[in-house]
This record gives structure tokens, C-alpha cells and sequence, in this order.
């Protein structure tokens, strides 16, 4: 549906489809991402975004459908063969999800030791060096997670999710929760750490200064079916009610809020 | 029609329950034995389950011993076979109390822990950050308790068992006046290779239960701190309630005439 005139594209969703129950949450999605670009999926709580994300990943399954990365179909690839596609893929998750029982310059080298095989020392090297893209000095390395403020969190998650050096990074709202200064400082650590290497992204965020910052098309999700696609640009002025109500946050419009009284 | 539905659902919740535990357990054993595994993971693991549950367990074993020993001698000084006391002591501190004193203590200690943990890692999404970091979770969080557990639980259930029988000798010795080497040469005279043996298979089975049902209830929590809480409680009281069960099969299977 919304496919552009993609060659070879880096991620190619055709007709994906995951129900849970009697729930469907994605009905439907077709959407190709080129190499080194980067797209932004824009839309409501519970309307399908984490899923699609967490589908390509592997963490969850699709029903049907297919998922094509580099033009391999992972879609259902399991969890045992995907390593080889998995080392392609970095994520920042919503509430970082470092791993509390390791200090954090292990959280960014995890991948490196666990995944790659290098030895501690290197892997160390690697990790203060990736910190301090991110803008973290090298004594926040010993720190534990716990200690730092959300904002930190947030770059030590980004720190982790490129410190592979990955093809593809997928950034589950990077800006929630944090205040409109720190998260601009994260959409430019996003940029200068993705968009500037050419790293292929994939992001799902509410918050339209950053989707329209990090962003060089966004799609929007509705009740499990991409409605809109476009260039970032023209998004404030899409001709679409749905998008044009989310984007200017106005309770009256075509999308309606489940709310009980 | 309503209670039949209720029957129903519940049989069907149970049934739900223990296929998604065998495919776990199932899982996590295969794991156990496929490289790669985690040394140092394994190694804090056993120092977390054997070296820091010490204490818990050695007491319990002490007082139990000593219980035994005071309990079976104003039993048994009924019919004058006050002399059975060390022989009761060290039967009952090798094949029943030490193995299921220490697994009770220990689903307590490290069951809950297990589940809580790998339970926040879930809910926090620490675990989905595991996969994409090409790191399997089975691998990395479940075969490290799982064997921690089933090779830890003989070594702690060993030292309870020794404990305990020194318990119940304090009290025999310096409370009830037994000659100290004839309490020794009792409770030597009348042990077996197999009751020892018994205790520390039934450990070990322990161990494995304690480590899966803390693993199993945690990897499948959900719903933020209530569903952490609620998989705390179930690692806590179903591990219980199989050691129990197990405790009584093993048992026949060891000891039936």
C-alpha cells in the first residue's frame, strides 16, 4: 500500500498481521524502509507500534505476512537462527532497559562480549569510547544504572544500542518521560549517531518535534493499518483528518478515545 | 451449566499451565547441555544458592537435630529404648529433614529471589534487550540457576545433615547425659551408604524444582509489580508443594518394601 519505488529496501513488511486473542493489533502492514533511512511510525497508545517493532525484531511472531530484512524472510525465523540477523539490529528501548546488575559500561559492551566474542578489556575500550559519543564521561562507566537520572539512562540505552555498530537501530519512544531540552539533546545524539552514519532507523515516538527531527518519512499506525505515509516535511499538512488530529493533538476529530465515565 | 463452565475453565487453566511448564523445563534442560554456557554466571549462582543460603540452612539444621533428639528421647523413655536417639537423629536428619528442611529454606531464599528478578527483568523489558543484544535469555538467565541449583543443593543438604546430627548430639551428650562415644558409635553403627545417598538424590531433584519453578514463574510475569509479587509467591509455593510430592515419590522409590 504504502510502498515507495525501493530497490532493494533495508526492511520490507508486506501484509503483516498479529492478533492477540481476539485482538488484532496489526491488520495489515505493508511498508518498505530504504538503506540509511529513516522512518518514523507516529500513532496512538495501543494502536499497534511496539508490536510491529518487537515483530520484526523476533520478539514476537507475526501471523502472517512477510518480513524481509536485507531480502532474507525472517518472519518466521526462530529465535535460535536469528542471531545472524540480530547482529544487524541495535534498539533503544522505552524505559532504556539496562540490566541492573551490571555496571554500565558492561550494559554497552554486552553485545560485544556477548554477541561478538571480545575479550573484557576490549570490549571496556569500546564501550567508554561509544559513551563518549553519547556525550557520558568515562567514570559513568562504573557506575550502576540506578544512579543515574532518566536522560542518562536514555544515552547509555543509545550507547548500547549502537555500540555494535549495527545496520539497523529501532528506537521504541527515545524522548518519553524526558523534558523538552534533554530530549532535544537526544534527538541530536539520534541523529549525529544514526542519520550521520548512515545507519538505517526505524522509531516510534508521540512526540512530533522529535519525529519530525529524526525522521525523514513518517508513517501513521490506526488501529493496526498504516494510514498515512509521507516525508517528514509535509506531515503538518498531510490532507488526512486522522494524521492532522494526532499531529495537532485536538480531542475532536475521526479518532476517538475509548473513554469510560 | 455455570459451575460446569467454572470446572472447565479452571481444568483447562491447569492443563494450559502444565504444558507451558513442561515446554519450559524441557527447553531449559536441552539448553543445559548445548554450549555456550556461562562459567561465571554459573559460578555466582552457586555462591548465591550454596555459600550465602549457609546460614539459613545451618540453623535450621541445628535446631531440627536438636528438636529430634529431645522429642524422640521423651518418646521413646516410655518404653525404655531411650538408646534409639541417635539412630532416630541421624535417620531422619539424612533421609527427610535435612533434604527437605534445606529445599523448604532454600525455595524460600533463592526461589523468590529467582522469580523476582528474572520477574522485573520481564516487565521491564531486560529480557527483550538480552535477544536483541544476540543473547539467548534461556541461556544466559535459566541454565545458570538451573544448574547452580541441582549441583548446590547436595553440597548445602550434605552440611545440614552433619549439622543437624551434631545438634541432636549436643542435646543427647550435654542434656539427656549419653555417653559422648557411645552416641557417636550409635549414630555411626546404624547408618547407611543408601540413607545418605537417598537424601542427596532428593537434593539435588530439589534444587532442579526450586530453580525451574523461581525461573519459570518469573520468565512468564507480567503486569508491573502486582505480576512480579503474585510469580514471587507462585515460585514460593509451588516449588514447596513439588518438593513435597517429589520428597514422598523418591522416597518410595528408594525405600518401598
Amino acid at each position: 500500500m504504502f510502498r515507495m519505488n525501493i530497490l532493494s529496501p533495508k526492511i520490507h513488511l508486506k501484509d503483516v498481521r498479529k492478533a492477540f486473542g481476539d485482538k488484532q493489533v496489526l491488520n495489515g502492514i505493508d511498508l518498505d524502509i530504504a538503506p540509511a533511512e529513516s522512518v518514523v511510525i507516529i500513532g496512538g497508545s495501543g494502536t499497534g507500534k511496539s508490536v510491529l517493532i518487537k515483530c520484526i525484531l523476533g520478539i514476537l511472531t507475526a501471523d502472517s505476512g512477510t518480513i524481509e530484512v536485507d531480502g532474507t524472510n525472517v518472519t518466521h525465523t526462530p529465535a535460535a537462527q536469528r542471531e545472524a540477523v540480530n547482529k544487524k539490529f541495535g534498539m533503544l528501548f522505552q524505559g532504556a532497559a539496562l540490566f541492573d546488575s551490571l555496571p554500565v559500561w558492561e550494559n554497552v559492551a554486552f553485545g560485544l562480549m556477548q554477541g561478538e566474542h571480545m575479550n573484557r578489556t576490549e570490549a571496556k575500550h569500546r564501550a567508554l569510547e561509544t559513551l563518549a559519543r553519547v556525550g557520558l564521561a568515562p567514570t559513568v562507566g562504573e557506575l550502576s544504572p540506578s544512579e543515574l537520572s532518566g536522560g542518562m539512562q536514555k544515552r547509555v540505552a543509545l550507547a548500547r544500542a549502537i555500540a555494535g555498530n549495527p545496520e539497523i537501530v529501532f528506537f521504541d519512544e527515545p524522548t518519553t518521560g524526558l523534558d523538552p531540552i534533554m530530549a532535544d539533546v537526544i534527538n541530536d545524539l539520534i541523529i549525529a549517531c544514526v542519520k550521520d552514519k548512515g545507519i538505517t532507523a526505524l522509531s516510534i515516538t508521540h512526540d512530533m518535534h522529535s519525529a519530525r527531527k529524526i525522521g525523514d518519512r513518517i508513517a501513521m499506525i490506526y488501529e493496526g493499518r498504516l494510514i498515512w505515509v509521507g516525508n517528514a516535511k509535509d506531515v503538518d499538512n498531510a490532507g488526512n483528518p486522522y494524521v492532522d488530529q494526532f499531529v495537532h493533538g485536538r480531542a475532536e476529530g475521526p479518532i476517538k478515545m475509548q473513554l469510560r465515565r | 451449566m455455570n459451575f460446569l463452565a467454572l470446572i472447565g475453565r479452571v481444568v483447562l487453566g491447569f492443563l494450559l499451565h502444565l504444558g507451558r511448564l513442561t515446554i519450559f523445563a524441557g527447553a531449559a534442560v536441552s539448553h543445559c547441555v548445548r554450549p555456550p554456557l556461562y562459567p561465571r554466571l554459573i559460578g555466582r549462582q552457586m555462591i548465591d544458592i550454596g555459600y550465602y543460603s549457609l546460614p539459613v540452612v545451618g540453623l535450621t539444621a541445628i535446631f531440627s537435630g536438636m528438636v529430634l533428639a529431645l522429642q524422640s528421647y521423651t518418646g521413646f523413655a516410655r518404653f525404655s529404648a531411650e538408646s534409639a536417639v541417635a539412630n532416630v537423629v541421624v535417620l531422619s536428619m539424612t533421609r527427610e529433614l535435612g533434604p527437605v528442611l534445606a529445599g523448604l529454606m532454600v525455595a524460600g531464599r533463592i526461589g523468590a529471589s529467582m522469580a523476582a528478578e528474572i520477574g522485573t527483568m520481564r516487565v521491564t523489558e531486560q529480557i527483550d534487550a538480552l535477544t536483541t543484544l544476540s543473547t539467548n535469555p534461556f541461556k544466559y538467565l535459566v541454565v545458570p540457576r538451573l544448574l547452580a541449583g541441582f549441583f548446590m543443593l547436595p553440597l548445602l543438604v550434605l552440611v545440614a545433615d552433619i549439622i543437624g546430627v551434631f545438634g541432636g548430639y549436643l542435646v543427647g551428650v550435654y542434656k539427656l547425659g549419653f555417653n559422648p562415644g557411645v552416641y557417636i558409635n550409635l549414630t555411626v553403627d546404624f547408618l547407611e551408604p543408601l540413607d545418605v545417598i537417598s537424601g542427596l538424590v532428593k537434593a539435588s531433584v530439589f534444587g532442579f524444582i526450586i530453580a525451574l519453578m523461581g525461573c519459570y514463574n518469573g520468565y512468564f510475569s507480567k503486569g508491573g509489580a502486582q505480576g512480579v509479587g503474585a510469580a514471587t509467591t507462585n515460585a514460593v509455593v509451588s516449588a514447596s508443594i513439588l518438593i513435597l510430592i517429589t520428597n514422598y515419590i523418591i522416597t518410595e522409590l528408594f525405600f518401598a518394601i
